[in-house]
């Protein structure tokens, strides 16, 4: 195209202008139009990107290095210029601290015990709602509701509900001959309620992600399944999980991840200073709140740095851990 | 012409979305100046206050009355429900030079900390006139090194112990207040022995006779001029015998149930003061006003105040007005207004926080105070004799409100999960360690 509106500038001089001599000027015009064009075609999706990015740099990657910046050293909130140089000793110490060990496990027992269960009710629930109901869409609203209510107001309801002595689930309980359960001084019990916060909260969400995805499996293939003589349940165990297995995957990923950062609810369902701590004797303190109560209550940024990357790197290793098991579980198939 | 047009959309686009991400980060950066909300403008002055609690000075109208007799002045109050909150609010704002109100409340387990370190940022009010009648111990707390006074005292919290009436005649104890505050005249032990009577004759079996024994180790060791820390500034918890002693008790009251294992202002707490799930409770003044709000109407006349073993303080706040504050002169007023003896025995009538200044404890407001949901208790002359018994002088430390949580979760491992005293006590003293290291 450049080469073409060259060419006419090239006649004789004095003769009478070509046809295209205008193009001369137009060449130009048209030359930087394609240089325009180009930077548009090449430019524009980095100008459109950028906002993400620039906001990326500033509000997570300039936090992350900035934090373990800060996780070298010894520094307090109320005097955050003082910084005392201590290299990895805030590391070594959390490594020695039986309390990061501790929040460790409570986050992956009350991690379990809400992902697990809610996963498997929201593929029922998912499956249920496939069907053609009266009234459908209430129904898939309705499974929403929960994760539209925010994380404290449903705490707060569930702090009173498992209230030792004027909680209505001791109540219930009292009617069944069950003696009044200290839910907040038991450890397993307290985190059995606090993952009945997360799983009421989550798995209508899940629900409607798996709902999403069944409904793009084929008719024809439960037609085909049901002529075979499958069953209903052997429709769902054949067809329907195979069909959103990717989907599956991907909650999984995204409870881990809720998981590792558990906060609200257990500061809730504790209230006060016990919420920090996870209890008085740390029975569901998870790392979100270890992170907290270095922070946010012992003032110590350093040390809560420190945590923050910690549970950084966990997360890189569940992702890791993840990926290797799924190359694998790929090569078997 | 029409692809040139949507050509040079896209390129609009592009370049207002590059430009407002500019936008974005700039307007992150560079507006703070560092102002706290109040200033002048119009011939009106504006002035904000961050508060906790129930400080009363909103909840009463106080700021009403003085917005009133001061038609030039607007006064914006923040107030925040937790005091744990609050700090940790007012902390960030301290070390970042932002977000800070012209007058922030300061609690008495703050002061040390506040006064230690962030002085400079506080303006002297040691100059204020009419500011000379205050508790000498109560001035003392907010008084740094070099004589700056950070701080204008509010309330104190002198003790007495609130106890149900109706629950210590069916466990055959004596009801009347003079009788009862003879049951542990002189010594803390003697509650608790008054504890054990009460659960061998209670005839409700599920009624204990104190709501926590966190309340009974409060009490002990706020009795004491050296607590947590000395005069140097060196934890001495481990070896006061005080600790010592108000933890063997405290514990001991644990492990022999008189308690309802709760925990002071938790849920729990403000449904079994309505339904009586435990007889008495140990109580600052303050804490009437909670009582009687919690326990409700139908209580009304349950309960009633005795004098406690021993004079003690808990809790009491302050005022301080930020250096930083453009209306620092009328922010000083209006601090000096609302810690005056009138209006501090106005609150005491109004909301029951105890009076700091001298002068006000002299008022008949005061002295003559009864309160009516109390079985008409002389709260008064009962807070006023325990506010005279306070030691003269009460050391502070930088990290006493950490501590005093750590010990009362102390006391809930014994209380409610069953630990020994020994085990529970290793678990405290790692984690104050932890806490303060």
């Amino acid at each position: 195209m450049a080469i073409s509106t060259s060419t006419p500038s090239a006649g004789p001089p004095g003769a009478a202008p070509p046809p295209g001599t205008g193009a001369g000027t137009g060449g130009d015009r048209q030359r930087r139009s394609t240089l325009l064009h180009r930077l548009d075609v090449r430019g524009a999706p980095y100008a459109f990107v950028a906002p993400f990015f620039v906001v990326f740099a500033a509000f997570s990657f300039y936090p992350l290095i900035y934090t373990s910046w800060i996780s070298l050293h010894r520094v307090e909130l109320s005097t955050l210029n003082l910084m005392e140089w201590v290299g990895f000793d805030n590391y070594t110490a959390l490594w020695d601290d039986d309390r990061f060990w501790n929040a460790l496990l409570n986050t992956i027992t009350i991690g379990v015990l809400s992902t697990v269960p809610q996963l498997l009710m929201a593929l029922g629930l998912a499956h249920l709602l496939n069907y053609r109901l009266r009234g459908s869409t209430f129904f898939r609203v309705a499974a929403l509701t929960p994760y539209a209510t925010s994380v404290g107001a449903a705490a707060l309801v569930f702090t009173m509900l498992f209230e030792r002595d004027f909680g209505m689930i001791n109540w219930m309980l009292s009617l069944f001959g069950v003696d009044n359960i200290d839910w907040e001084n038991n450890k397993w019990a307290a985190q059995t309620a606090i993952s009945s916060i997360v799983i009421w909260r989550w798995t209508g969400y899940n629900a409607l992600l798996y709902l999403a995805a069944m409904q793009a499996i084929p008719r024809d293939r439960y037609e085909a399944a049901a002529i075979d003589g499958a069953s209903r349940w052997q429709q769902f165990l054949m067809v329907t999980v195979p069909g959103i297995r990717s989907t599956i995957v991907f909650t999984i990923v995204l409870s881990t991840i809720g998981a590792t950062q558990l906060f609200g609810e257990p500061l809730i369902f504790g209230q006060g200073p016990n919420g920090i701590t996870g209890g008085a004797d740390n029975q569901y303190q998870t790392l979100g709140l270890l992170l907290y109560e270095e922070g946010w209550k012992n003032y110590q940024m350093g040390r809560a740095a420190t945590v923050a990357w910690a549970m950084f790197l966990l997360l890189i290793v569940v992702f890791v851990v993840q990926r290797v098991v799924q190359r694998v579980a790929a090569r078997k198939a | 012409m029409d692809k040139f047009r949507r050509k040079s959309h896209t390129r609009a686009v592009a370049a207002v979305s590059a430009v407002s991400a500019l936008g974005l980060i700039v307007s992150c950066g560079g507006s703070d100046s560092g102002g706290t909300g109040g200033g002048t403008k119009d011939g009106k002055v504006t002035i904000t206050m961050g508060l906790f609690g129930v400080m009363g000075f909103k909840e009463t109208g106080l700021l009403d009355t003085y917005m009133k007799e001061h038609p030039n002045v607007v006064i914006k109050a923040d107030v925040a429900g937790d005091e744990q909150t609050y700090y940790t609010a007012l902390q960030t704002h301290l070390a970042a030079g932002s977000g800070l109100k012209d007058v922030q409340g300061i609690e008495i387990g703050r002061a040390k900390e506040l006064s230690d370190t962030q002085q400079d940022k506080f303006v002297d009010l040691a100059g204020v006139s009419g500011t000379d009648h205050f508790l000498p111990w109560k001035q003392s707390q907010v008084t740094t090194a070099d004589k700056k006074v950070i701080g204008l005292g509010t309330d104190i919290g002198p003790m007495a112990v609130c106890y149900r009436k109706d629950l210590f005649e069916q466990a055959g104890l004596p009801t009347d207040r003079e009788e009862v505050a003879k049951l542990w005249e002189g010594d803390w032990s003697k509650y608790v022995d008054a504890g054990k009577r009460f659960k061998q004759n209670s005839k409700a079996d599920k009624v204990a006779f104190m709501d926590t024994s966190s309340g009974l180790f409060n009490a002990m060791i706020y009795g004491n001029s050296q607590q947590f820390y000395d005069k140097e500034g060196e934890l001495i918890y481990a070896t006061n015998p005080v600790v010592k002693d108000a933890w063997k008790l405290a514990s001991e009251a644990a492990t022999s149930g008189l308690t309802a294992k709760l925990r002071q202002f938790q849920p729990g707490w403000d449904p079994g003061l309505a339904n009586g799930t435990f007889a008495t409770a140990v109580c600052p003044a303050w804490m009437l006003a909670h009582i009687s709000e919690k326990a409700g109407p139908a209580n009304k006349g349950k309960w009633d105040v005795a004098k406690a073993p021993k004079g003690a303080n808990w809790g009491g706040s302050f005022l301080g007005v930020m250096e930083k504050s453009p209306v620092k002169k009328e922010a000083q007023e209006l601090v000096a207004w609302l810690t005056a003896p009138e209006q501090q025995a106005y609150l005491f009538k109004e909301i029951g926080n105890f009076p700091s200044s001298q002068t006000a404890l002299a008022l008949p407001e005061v002295v003559d105070a009864k309160s009516e949901y109390f079985s008409g208790a002389p709260i008064g002359k009962i807070f006023g004799a325990a506010a005279q018994e306070i030691p003269d002088e009460q050391v502070l430390g930088r990290k006493d409100g950490t501590i005093k949580d750590i010990f009362s979760q102390g006391l809930t491992l014994i209380e409610a999960q069953n630990k020994s005293p020994e085990q529970a006590w290793k678990t405290t003293d790692k984690r104050i360690g932890k806490a303060v290291g």
